[in-house]
């Protein structure tokens, strides 16, 4: 008896095929990526062009920027967003404290999460005592209090603003290694995995070519958590002293310096918290966007 | 004729998705008479599992609803029947065991909580009046020392006794209907005829009507008393089951039954080769080894370096003239059952001028298990035990036996993905004596193509990227001549070349299979290892991948390690046969040997289990295991004694031990 030739092969596989989209093109599709992606562009032009978009220096402290009773300034015509306690204007703080802000954001953040991937990686492919060692340490560091650890390392490291980054993205790996740890661990035992191993693939190709791609949901969502928890760190490392030394304008310390007045002068707090917020959602949304454009297993749907 | 307890009329099944409501099933209709059994017959996505849930009214939501058509149940029509109504009657005027019993128990209540929470949810009995029942229940799936296996919590049970408590707990409240979801399709055959059997005496004591929805034709034939076959949400045909196989209306029911792998079927059968091949095998009647194969597939192993040019991938047309490679001699055209009369058994062999395929000698793999208080190694899997074969050129040699027999375990250890102790020889050179690099080209010649077609492809590749990375991997080739030999291969395997841009997700398990098959093609191996290959597929496509499968080895002059728990399959493919239990072999033989004449009494139980497509041949009581299978878990010191294979003639070796 025949069996008719393929009937399994006559059915229409789900999607015609297509040529590659580039994944700018179907980034460039979803308007809140855009809107996401245009709040990080006028974040960082406005921290590069600082100087030349505002009249004032972050740091001088203005004859006309308090009260008579010397208290700071409601948002005017002439202090866009008021100023702060020592009467210097606050919008050109906040844009001078931008660099600070995306620098830790961005670049300790990005280190904290590379440090934690390559470590989860590590661990929970290999397993065995690389990964017991590995995953120990991470405990070791996760119970350390990171506080303590981070005035330490500033304390004996001179202050400045590339030391606290380093100091971040020295504590702030640990999560981001364990969560990963995890995740590696169940991707090893997928079956797809043992098929690269019968075909030769070497650890190298598994771990990069092959586990890390289905790792970037995970990395993407964690890099975007980190912004605004970095930039916190940041401001409470400046706070006590060890971080960004005044009067160096971060938007962490810029809140810090003056909550005990937001009752009085809630803009001090509301406008520099309002930039972190809008750089975080701004990250985020980029980072949602590019986490659903990277997975092949989306393409087509809404 | 009395009326009928549950009737189904017009139902239409829609599932809301991304390009709007769908209907997956559509006007279906059916009545179910007391006391019988109704099988709904089916591949995957026929519908037949949605409308299951949908009389049970658990359609997943949101999403799924019932658009169309209404189900009575005696007077009340269930699909209009608000959630609060429904869970009265659901488990206790219909129930619903589902596939897998692994999950479909909770893993942290014992069995007596979850068997007396069913009976206290629908009963107004005491605690200790539904202990008993669930008891009495236990005790009528034949469930020995039902008092005690009430504490007992579901990871302590076999598979087969966990399924056995789910019916216990769909039977406890005497349900009017039960609704059985592929109640044996994850169970091993010999439990499957279990558990087939006690359903069926159930029924007779009870009266309680049965729906057994099942891809399993096989088990259709020995279950059903009328069968309904649906494809694409549709019925295809409606009829008592004697008439349903003896005289198929439509032809999709001819070709669903003429796909069944059938016992006693042969080679002979449904995999005749495709028409490309008849010449081929017309004038090689031994099994198409004749030296015209063996020196095309040398030729295509070695063409790409030679040549650097168009991979020679021959589609029907073939060298007849016998090409000496690499000083590896070209086949003699003999049988290699002939040839190698031992096949093995631990034994060395004999100097020949052609090294077999793959040669294992006394391969064992354990797995420790650590415990105690200090973490200390104190038991042992010993999940293979001294196994021993020979694979010769263009052979297919199977591995049979039931889950946890370490026939998965023996694929691994040979395509290197588990440790092990013994002897594997590839191409008669020792893995263990060689150095990496060339235990790396080695590993060449042997590819493995697994089980589960949607696990076993990267879902973030594509499929094109998928099958030319074994060939980037060992640096063969530019990436002009790459792609190539990847779109040949496409070709080759029934795909188009056109799709290998595409991602896994977008194909269907049987054109997985046939890209996982691709990718194991692309380095022209010697051996194949196909580690349940077909089993997950549906039975329409299992046969064509089987006949692709068979046609390659013609073409390739490739070696097959077939493993399978599934007799009939084993039976149409296979040149010899090595039943596994327990992690050693405890009968190999050729096939005609095994299947014509088993000696040894599992082989025996292994294949009167199957069940038989043919409903004039259904049986009154299934081959049992006296007991259960012992566990493959010992402690440290405690060796499982060796079985000696005795060559009962014509290397058929049969384990003495358990004769």
């Amino acid at each position: 008896m025949t069996v008719p030739i393929a009937p399994d092969l006559a059915t229409p596989a789900v999607m015609p095929a297509r040529p590659r989209a580039g994944i700018w093109r179907r980034l460039l599709r979803r308007k809140l990526a855009v809107l996401g992606l245009v709040i990080i562009v006028l974040t960082v032009a406005g921290a590069i062009l600082a100087p030349w978009l505002t009249a004032y220096d972050p740091n001088e402290q203005m004859f006309d920027g308090l009260t008579l009773e010397g208290a700071p300034l409601p948002p005017s015509e002439k202090f866009w967003l008021g100023t702060d306690l020592l009467g210097r204007d606050l919008a050109t703080r906040i844009l001078y404290g931008a660099r600070t802000s995306l620098i830790i954001g961005i670049v300790a953040n990005g280190a904290a999460l590379l440090i934690g991937t390559l470590v989860g990686m590590t661990a929970g492919y290999f397993k065995g005592w690389i990964g017991s060692v590995l995953m120990r340490f991470t405990d070791l560091m996760m119970a350390f209090p990171a506080l303590l650890l981070a005035i330490c390392l500033a304390a004996i490291l001179q202050p400045s603003l590339w030391i606290v980054a380093l100091v971040i993205a020295l504590v702030n790996w640990v999560q981001t290694a364990r969560v990963i740890y995890t995740e590696t661990s169940s991707l090893a035992e997928r079956e797809f995995i043992d098929a690269e191993r019968t075909i030769g693939a070497g650890t190298g190709r598994i771990l990069f070519r092959h586990i890390l791609p289905h790792l970037l949901p995970t990395i993407i969502v964690w890099g975007t958590l980190g912004i605004s928890t970095t930039v916190l760190l940041e401001a409470t490392l400046s706070y006590l002293g060890i971080g960004v030394q005044p009067p160096t304008a971060s938007w962490g310390n810029i809140i810090f310096e003056n909550q005990t007045y937001f009752q009085a002068a809630p803009w001090l707090v509301f406008f520099p918290g309002m930039a972190i917020l809008a750089l975080a959602l701004a990250f985020n949304l980029v980072g949602d966007a590019l986490r659903d454009v990277l997975d092949p297993t989306q393409r087509g749907r809404a | 004729m009395t009326a009928p307890i549950l009737t189904v009329s017009n139902l239409a099944v829609s599932v809301h998705g991304e390009d709007g409501e769908r209907e997956v099933v559509s006007d279906l209709s059916f009545a179910l008479q007391k006391g019988e059994t109704l099988c709904i017959a089916g591949e995957s996505g026929s519908g037949k599992s949605m409308t299951a849930l949908a009389i049970m009214g658990l359609l997943p939501q949101p999403g799924a609803r019932v658009s169309a058509g209404s189900i009575r149940l005696g007077d009340t029509d269930l699909a209009t029947l608000s959630e609060n109504r429904m869970r009265t009657i659901r488990g206790d005027r219909i129930a619903m065991i589902f596939q897998e019993p692994m999950t479909s128990l909770n893993p942290v209540l014992s069995i007596g909580r979850q068997l007396t929470e069913a009976i206290e949810a629908h009963t107004p009995l005491s605690r200790e009046e539904a202990r008993r029942r669930a008891v009495e229940a236990l005790k009528a799936v034949r469930i020995p020392e039902a008092e005690s296996r009430l504490k007992q919590f579901p990871h302590e049970l076999s598979g087969g006794m966990r399924q056995r408590v789910m019916i216990a707990m769909a039977l406890a409240l005497k349900p009017d209907v039960l609704i059985c979801d592929e109640p044996t399709t994850a169970l091993d055959v010999t439990v499957q005829g279990e558990v087939l059997e006690l359903l069926r005496d159930l029924q007779r004591e009870q009266g309680t009507s049965i729906i057994l929805i099942t891809h399993d034709m096989g088990v259709v034939a020995e279950m059903a008393d009328r069968v309904i076959v649906m494809r694409h949400g549709r019925m295809v045909e409606e009829g008592f089951t004697s008439a349903i196989f003896a005289i198929p209306r439509e032809d999709y029911t001819r070709e669903l039954l003429a796909a069944v792998p059938r016992i006693g079927g042969g080679r002979a059968g449904q995999l005749a080769p495709s028409p490309a091949l008849r010449f081929a095998r017309a004038t090689s009647p031994q099994r198409g080894k004749e030296i015209g194969e063996a020196g095309a597939a040398l030729d295509i192993k070695h063409g790409l370096g030679a040549n650097g040019g168009k991979p020679p991938l021959p589609g029907g047309e073939r060298v007849a003239e016998p090409r000496l490679d690499r000083g590896s001699v070209g086949a003699e055209g003999h049988d290699p059952s002939v040839r190698d009369p031992g096949g093995s058994g631990g034994r060395v062999r004999g100097p020949t001028t052609e090294p077999a395929v793959a040669a294992i000698h006394d391969l064992t793999v354990r797995f420790d298990l650590t415990g105690g208080f200090f973490g200390r190694v104190d038991r042992r899997v010993h999940a293979v035990e001294g196994v021993g074969f020979t694979i010769g050129q263009n052979e297919t040699l199977s591995l049979v036996g039931e889950s946890g027999c370490g026939k998965s375990t023996t694929a691994k250890a040979i395509a290197g993905l588990v440790p092990y102790a013994g002897k594997i020889e590839i191409g008669g050179r020792d893995l263990a004596s060689l150095g990496r690099a060339e235990r790396m080209a080695i590993r060449r010649d042997v590819q493995m193509v697994f089980q589960d077609p949607y696990a076993s492809l990267d879902p973030r590749m594509r499929v094109g990227e998928l099958v030319e990375e074994p060939l980037v991997i060992h640096g063969i080739g530019d990436r002009k001549e790459r792609r190539d030999r990847v779109a040949a291969l496409f070709e080759r395997v029934g795909l188009s070349a056109d799709q290998m841009e595409r991602y896994p997700h977008e194909f269907s398990g049987g054109q997985r299979q046939r890209i996982c098959i691709a990718r194991a093609l692309a380095l022209r191996p010697k051996l194949i290892i196909a580690d349940e290959s077909v089993s997950a597929l549906d039975v329409s496509v299992q046969a064509r991948v089987l006949r692709l499968l068979k046609d390659l080895q013609r073409e390739f002059g490739v070696a097959y390690l077939f493993i399978s728990h599934d007799m009939a399959v084993v039976e149409n493919i296979s040149d010899r046969v090595a039943v596994m239990y327990l992690g050693q072999i405890v009968e190999m033989g050729t096939r005609d040997q095994i299947f014509a004449s088993p000696r040894h009494p599992y082989t025996k139980r292994l294949i009167e289990a199957v069940p038989i497509p043919d409903p004039s041949r259904r049986r009154a009581r299934f081959a049992r295991l006296d007991k259960e299978i012992p566990s493959a878990v010992r402690r440290v010191g405690d060796e499982p004694p060796k079985t000696l294979l005795r060559d009962f003639g014509e290397g058929h070796l049969v384990s003495e031990f358990g004769l």
